[in-house]
């Protein structure tokens, strides 16, 4: 995107570390997803005068975790502060969080996520790692705009969250999106955070274009809608500079429906959070013997888990760097070359169909109805010379669309090859027929005998053996 | 007998032998209530229907020959920003006027797994701000020695309850010298215990790295009593420390010969009623006489703890009492209009004049541009003054000083001058600032009306200034003096 506006992009990332069982300072069940409304709370998540906050340990160890595959440096001691505001969803009309101002230590600082956009590669420096509490979830009966009352459900109330802010590194909506993909894959590769959870990975993103005053978009849920958001924003920024209008620093809204993003507040009145060290809460010494400790429990990370790839299977970087950007997919990629000798050929049917067929039908690989063994039966299909390549993808198509076996779908719809070369020799029979045309072209010039071979298949809808077809149609022309 | 006169120590011994049983203790001490309370006001609520069932199932339990705690049958009255659960908790505020908690603050849970039981709410400063209970949404609570002066503050009526014999024992809450300043006006025994020996679980934050919950008492003995029953280390509260369960009583009747007590000279200058410093100075003649050595001492920055106190109390304040907005619990206004709206109508009906003074302070000195310029001035005196307790408390066993600079005023004298009002708090914020424990035993009369003496020992050392406490209470009796009512 145009070099010459000098675009900078800052991404504040929420990620829930759902695999914690409970919430960051109490032992309320932190699965709220699809539970009924305000069934997790307890006196110290609904802020009941009186309750106390203790940490959640394992919170700081998967803190820890993410800090360390991020290159982060992880502070010694680690202090929480209070972030005062008030806010319906804020049980306590405080959120603890952390702070790296005013004496203020966060998890930790400095790190970078490095990942590819279009073969090349990018760093991405972090700023900042550190933990803190979730709000409630305000549910608008309708819309946000035109709910006659706003309903608060707690249960959401204290899970814990990490932000991991960037340093403005980013320079397009692509990079961005890279970014996040990379992030995740991380995230999962290490346990702490799943992807198929609605909402587990929320995102603010910081904007300038041209030295100009700084925009905040808040609240992006999806990978997709930061990619729109920041397109959007790059728009109307520049048109705004086109027109001479100076931008002002606020806060922006992204507009899920309408996919435009909305003022929420402008820089003057953005409230003072009056930070300062939580009471409750004694500070955390993060000792050298636990972060080894932790370090050592580490699982493979997405990088040295695509150098593997590489070397372990002998597939292209670029095919390694695709299969590891998603665990999911990885995970499938590895559970299939268990069962079957060629993982390039398996490489390019996940990479190609399969992602195709997700794509298509927006589910991601978790939901996938096809399993590995039947995923690795389609192609044993294809090599065996049972079905033909062209007719493996349109199984593969159904498969995962109804999670019918591919096998099964081959006998029911009676989808196996054609190699019967009596039966094949009828049909080209009739094709010289039906064309005579055709065929005195094609005596003249060989080029015109894929049409004769066409006109097969489409009397065995595809099912035809194509190398017998050929060699039987070449030699009918030679008048053999 | 009247029973409601006796102390927790004498009493336990006659219940368990069922000299007498724990039912009679309750009846006797409600029909105080039911006497003296209109004149008193100590309470704010009062459970006579539970305490005597729970006080059953004690009788019940040694009559079938079980174990009972240390506290079988005791009445236990309790300040009203320690929650209780379904028991009405108000903070003296209208702002929690409804609030029935969910849970039991820990301290409740030891006392009735101890088998006291909790007979009511005690009157207080609203949200414990103040010294002299006048700031209470239910109206002021009155000076059993004389009732037309104030109880002291915060945990007023937890004091006046004891010293009018409605209850046996009382918690009270510490942030800044509320439960010994209350002690002192009322002449009965108040303890703040160090920082992090008392779970603060359950108790309604005001200022919370200052606050502490303590044990109230007739005598020295029922105090330790009370301080081993509340005492120890609480999972629930990250900063009570890692500290066994401890017998405070056990050791009370050693003698204190060669005893080392400094007298810090800075408690004794200006603003010290003339007549209470005389009392106070024979009470370390006392001292001398039992056989401690008793020299002048100093602790520096002294002019800084007020200011400090306030700055950092207001500041935690604005923050706690945030939450109090009427969406989830408590008080809600009537009013049309958005949450902003019923947050602030709310608050602004729901507290009383003194609290919005402190929350207002308090947001403003951890506004951008004034934090590092008060709050984190603050803290770094704080550690000034706390590094002084621990200089001198390096040299002295204890440290001996006037509870309350004042006599108990008369309720509405002072209550218009906020600033002369933080000013009596001068040799009791300090304490809390440094973060160790300090009792009030009375220690004389002046015109009729009490006078405390406050004891201060290192991190702690509670077993300690008890232990001084106890001979000093032993050798004067002032404790055993009861007002006419």
């Amino acid at each position: 995107m145009d070099e010459d506006l000098d675009i900078k992009i800052g991404l504040e990332v929420h990620v829930q570390l759902t695999a914690l069982k409970t919430k960051l300072f109490c032992k309320c069940s932190a699965n709220y997803r699809g539970m009924p409304p305000n069934t997790l709370t307890c006196p110290v998540c609904l802020g009941h005068p009186g309750a106390l906050p203790v940490l959640n340990k394992k919170a700081v160890e998967y803190a820890i975790m993410v800090a360390l595959a991020l290159n982060s440096s992880i502070s010694p001691q680690m202090l929480f502060f209070r972030k005062n505001y008030f806010y319906v969803d804020l049980p306590k009309n405080f959120q603890i969080s952390q702070y790296d101002k005013a004496g203020g230590v966060p998890l930790s600082v400095g790190g970078w996520v490095e990942f590819s956009v279009n073969g090349e590669k990018k760093r991405v420096r972090i700023r900042r790692i550190q933990l803190e509490e979730d709000p409630a979830r305000l549910v608008y009966p309708g819309t946000i705009t035109t709910a006659p009352y706003t309903l608060v459900d707690f249960n959401r109330a204290g899970v814990a969250l990490l932000e991991i802010v960037t340093e403005p590194d980013i320079k397009t909506p692509e990079e961005a999106y890279f970014f996040l993909q990379k992030l995740r894959s991380i995230l999962e590769h290490l346990g702490v955070s799943s992807e198929n959870m609605q909402g587990s990975m929320r995102c603010d993103a910081n904007i300038s274009i041209k030295g100009g005053a700084r925009v905040e978009i808040k609240n992006i849920s999806s990978f997709k809608d930061v990619y729109r958001a920041l397109q959007y924003e790059i728009i109307r920024q520049k048109q705004q500079l086109k027109h001479g209008i100076a931008t002002v620093q606020e806060t922006r809204h992204w507009d899920e429906d309408r996919q435009i993003t909305v003022s929420l507040r402008v820089k003057e009145t953005e409230s003072d959070y009056r930070y300062f060290p939580e009471p409750d809460l004694v500070p955390v010494r993060i000792s050298e013997e636990w972060i080894k400790k932790i370090a050592a429990q580490m699982p493979e990370l997405p990088d040295a888990r695509k150098e593997r790839f590489i070397s372990e299977y002998k597939i292209t970087e670029y095919d390694a760097t695709v299969l590891t950007s998603n665990k999911k997919l990885a995970d499938f990629f590895e559970e299939c070359c268990k069962l079957y000798p060629n993982p390039k050929k398996l490489a390019n049917w996940i990479m190609g169909d399969l992602l195709r067929n997700l794509n298509e039908t927006g589910l991601d690989v978790t939901q996938l109805a096809i399993t590995v063994e039947q995923f690795v039966d389609l192609l044993k299909m294809i090599d065996e010379g049972i079905i033909s390549a062209k007719i493996a993808k349109r199984i593969l198509r159904e498969a995962v669309r109804t999670g019918k076996p591919p096998r099964k779908i081959v006998e029911d719809e009676g989808l196996l090859k054609i190699d019967d070369e009596e039966f094949i020799a009828k049909i080209v029979d009739e094709v010289f027929r039906e064309f005579p045309k055709a065929v005195e072209d094609a005596k003249k010039d060989r080029r015109a005998v894929n049409f004769l071979v066409g006109q097969v298949m489409r009397k065995t809808r595809g099912r035809a053996d194509p190398n017998i077809t050929n060699k039987m149609i070449l030699s009918r022309l030679e008048g053999k | 007998m009247h029973l409601n006169r006796l102390s927790c120590h004498q009493l336990v011994g006659k219940i368990k032998t069922q000299e007498v049983t724990a039912v009679d203790v309750v009846e006797q001490v409600f029909e105080r209530i039911k006497r003296v309370e209109s004149k008193i006001r100590a309470f704010i609520s009062t459970f006579k229907d539970d305490a005597l069932r729970r006080a059953e199932a004690v009788d019940k339990k040694i009559k079938r020959g079980e174990e009972v705690g240390p506290l079988a049958g005791i009445p236990v009255a309790i300040k009203d920003n320690i929650c209780t659960r379904g028991k009405l908790t108000t903070c003296g505020s209208k702002i929690l006027s409804n609030y029935f908690p969910p849970y039991d603050a820990t301290v409740i849970e030891r006392i009735e797994a101890a088998g006291g039981i909790v007979i009511g709410k005690t009157n207080m400063d609203e949200f414990a701000m103040g010294n002299s209970t006048e700031t209470s949404f239910f109206g002021c609570t009155h000076n059993p020695w004389d009732l037309t002066r104030v109880p002291g503050g915060s945990s007023g009526g937890s004091a006046a309850a004891l010293a009018s014999d409605e209850t046996i024992l009382a918690l009270g809450s510490d942030t800044g010298g509320s439960i010994r300043c209350p002690a002192s006006f009322c002449s009965v025994v108040g303890l703040k215990p160090t920082y992090g020996l008392v779970s603060r679980y359950g108790l309604v934050s005001y200022a919370n790295s200052l606050e502490q919950i303590g044990p109230m008492a007739k005598d020295v003995v029922d105090c330790a009593i009370l301080l081993s029953v509340i005492a120890g280390h609480d999972p629930r509260d990250s900063t009570s420390a890692p500290y066994p369960p401890h017998d405070y009583a056990k050791n009370l009747r050693c003698d204190i010969k060669g005893i080392k007590v400094g007298v810090p000279k800075e408690f004794f200058g200006e603003g010290l009623d003339e007549k209470v410093e005389k009392v106070v100075m024979d009470s370390i003649g006392v001292l001398e006489d039992l056989g401690a050595s008793c020299s002048e001492t100093s602790i520096s920055y002294l002019d800084y703890a007020i200011p400090t106190y306030y700055l950092i109390a207001m500041s935690e304040a604005s923050s706690n009492l945030a939450r109090f907005d009427g969406l989830r619990y408590g008080f809600r206004a009537e009013c049309d209009g958005d949450w902003n709206e019923v947050f602030s109508t709310t608050r602004g009906e729901g507290f009383g004049e003194e609290v919005k003074r402190r929350i207002l302070l308090g947001t403003f000195a951890l506004s951008a541009g004034y934090y590092d310029k008060y709050y984190l001035k603050a803290l770094k005196v704080r550690t000034l003054i706390k590094r002084e307790f621990e200089k001198a408390l390096s040299k002295f066993d204890v440290l001996v000083t006037p509870t309350m600079p004042i006599l108990p005023f008369k309720i509405g004298e002072m209550i218009e001058d906020p600033l002369v009002m933080y000013m009596i708090d001068i040799d009791t914020a300090p304490v809390n600032l440094a973060g160790v424990p300090s009792i009030s035993v009375p220690c004389g009369f002046v015109d009729g009306l009490p006078v405390g003496l406050q004891i201060i020992g290192g991190f702690f050392e509670e077993e300690k200034i008890l232990r001084v406490a106890y001979a000093f209470q032993e050798q004067t009796g002032f404790h055993l003096k009861k007002p006419e009512i």
